[in-house]
């Protein structure tokens, strides 16, 4: 499946990437009502870490062997057999975070508003994830590396 | 005699455990039989949302871990309401309550953990309240809709994970409630004092009384057989209506007591889930397995070990050897809107343990290491990167030369030497993706205007 993979090298920690996570997953769309007005408040679903020189955006990657779809005390939590994308069902999370100690990458976020896990979902329905594609320097690829 | 139906695989225990190994198997095959049986009447729930029951009288068909479709979908027969009575492996099969027999070619035994009740005078254990099915979560409802005009008082006997779940559901529910604990604090085999101290607030803000380092000796009922009242172990007395057991679970061995099956306190099984007969796995609340924090063999009846050493059973009972990653404690509660996540060991026992801790505003975060290991860890608060380091603990990576960082606010996978987040960030294949830059731009650098 097509994943997301960071180019360390080139990142310059601009944190454009949540930005427009945060934009991509709000319900108008518009980059400042998402991040002034909207309530609940959109969350963007990747972090970015910065340490000395090096920086680079971390999100779900996704898992083959998933360890919050194991984990998961609902089956809010399943991994599409046809796509390869784990997602999840909002109506049946009841936020109780055992997905985030399950996540080896701390990719899963809370949405304290509404009491749910928000994750990256490779922007489901859109060519290539917004954090890729608005990535100005390319430190992002979006491939299927088999 | 007529002939015994054989099934391929068959599953006592319609939980986590059970469908994880059903789920594995029809990964790797596609039409053998699987049945599964279990004397729950239900189609598979997700247990922990047995107290969502209880609060908010959320129903099966909202709690259902599994979609309504799911058997049809995978196959997958089922037995349910019924109850195994007998194990046979010599002739590889079993016997049901009806003096049913089913043979079978391979068997997992996940039927779970059972409430201990303890012999107490005035207790009698068939009409004693435990929490631990649906059907006990319908028991208190149904207990609570017989009194709506009153206040029910509610003795819980236990301030474990349990013991606090079925408080905090009689509480929404309006009942005042007493937990009774015999340590010197609750949830005390998973978090640690500052943890503890958490949970304690939370209840004590909803009313809650906590009474710990005592024990309840006699339950006391009236004329009708109505509970009255416990005596703790210092003669004192509390008034309740409802007495509910909440003291621990213990493996359902029964099926495999009287077999070769051996046993220690559970299921005692090796890193592929198979007990000591061959083609008889366990796994769960039943199960002794793998615990990479103790390196050993040991009980760890928690959702998400069940249903990983359930897939690790299926996986291998379908041919797919797979050895089990092992499991520790693990548990996310939530206090008062405070999330706190724990795992392994939280409270060192000597000294030959360093800890590493941080508060910040109403963070608090501590991890445990033993010779470079991660061995436990609690977080409160800022919970998110809980996970990464649970994995280092499941991973066994060696955290001294950055054990300094784990508990620090900008922690991440940054913290982590290179090769480890490069390895699962980058391409696979990618050189880091771009050659050293050797003072020279890459090529397709593009400034952001």
């Amino acid at each position: 499946m097509k994943k997301v993979y960071i180019k360390e090298p080139v990142c310059m920690g601009c944190h454009l990437c949540e930005v427009y996570c945060q934009q991509a997953h709000s319900q108008s769309k518009d980059l400042l009502k998402a991040f002034k007005r909207e309530t609940p408040r959109p969350l963007p679903r990747v972090r970015m870490e910065e340490k000395d020189h090096m920086s680079f955006s971390v999100r779900c990657l996704h898992c083959d062997d998933a360890p919050c779809v194991y984990s998961c005390l609902t089956g809010a939590l399943s991994k599409d057999p046809e796509t390869g994308v784990v997602d999840v069902d909002t109506e049946r999370c009841i936020g109780c975070w055992t997905c985030i100690l399950a996540c080896p990458y701390g990719a899963i976020k809370r949405d304290t508003e509404r009491h749910k896990m928000v994750k990256c979902d490779l922007c489901a329905g859109e060519e290539a994830p917004a954090c890729v594609v608005n990535c100005p320097n390319e430190a992002l690829a979006f491939a299927d590396a088999g | 005699m007529a002939k015994t139906e054989k099934i391929k695989y068959l599953i006592i225990g319609n939980s986590a455990g059970g469908i994880g190994a059903a789920e594995a198997i029809r990964e790797a095959d596609k039409n053998g039989t699987i049945t599964i049986v279990s004397d729950e009447p239900y189609h598979v729930y997700s247990r922990p949302q047995i107290s969502g029951h209880l609060a908010e009288g959320r129903l099966l068909e909202e709690i259902l871990y599994r979609k309504a479709d799911f058997y049809r979908k995978n196959n997958i027969e089922t037995i349910l309401g019924s109850r195994v009575t007998r194990l046979d492996p010599a002739n590889n099969q079993v016997e049901f309550e009806d003096s049913k027999i089913i043979g079978y070619e391979k068997l997992l035994l996940a039927t779970g953990g059972t409430p201990i009740v303890p012999p107490m005078e005035g207790l009698e254990r068939e009409k004693t309240f435990t929490f631990t099915t649906l059907d006990d979560a319908k028991a208190i409802d149904e207990f609570l809709n017989r009194h709506p005009d009153k206040t029910v008082r509610a003795v819980v006997i236990g301030g474990g994970l349990i013991g606090v779940s079925v408080t905090e559901a009689l509480v929404k529910r309006g009942a005042k409630v007493s937990i009774i604990e015999m340590k010197d604090r609750i949830l005390n085999t998973i978090l640690d004092e500052e943890g503890s101290a958490l949970g304690l607030a939370a209840l004590k803000e909803a009313e809650v009384e906590v009474i710990t380092e005592h024990t309840v000796t006699r339950v006391s009922t009236d004329a009708k057989g109505q509970t009255t009242g416990v005596t703790l172990d210092d003669g004192g007395t509390i008034d309740c209506d409802l007495v509910i057991v909440a003291i621990g679970v213990q493996p359902r061995t029964e099926l495999a007591a009287g077999t070769d099956i051996t046993l220690n306190r559970g299921i005692v099984v090796n890193r592929y889930m198979a007990s000591s007969i061959p083609n008889i796995y366990a796994c769960g609340d039943v199960a002794e397995a793998y615990d990479f924090v103790h390196e050993g063999n040991r009980l760890s009846p928690i959702w998400p070990n069940a249903y990983i050493g359930g897939r690790t059973a299926g996986l291998n009972m379908a041919g797919v050897s797979t050895e089990y990653e092992g499991g520790t404690a693990m548990n996310s509660m939530k206090y008062f809107g405070t999330a706190i996540t724990s795992a392994g060991l939280v409270v060192p026992p000597d000294d030959s343990y360093e800890i590493f801790e941080s508060r910040l505003d109403h963070a608090y975060k501590k991890v445990v290491v033993k010779d470079g290991l991660v061995v436990g860890m609690v977080f409160s608060g800022d919970i998110e990167k809980s996970g990464i380091i649970y994995n280092l603990m499941k991973d066994r990576v060696n955290v001294e030369d950055f054990k300094l960082t784990l508990v620090a606010e900008d922690f991440g996978l940054i913290s982590l030497p290179e090769e480890i987040w490069r390895s699962k960030l980058e391409m696979p294949g990618s050189e880091s993706n771009f050659p050293a830059v050797n003072g020279e731009e890459p090529e397709e650098i593009v400034i952001l205007d």
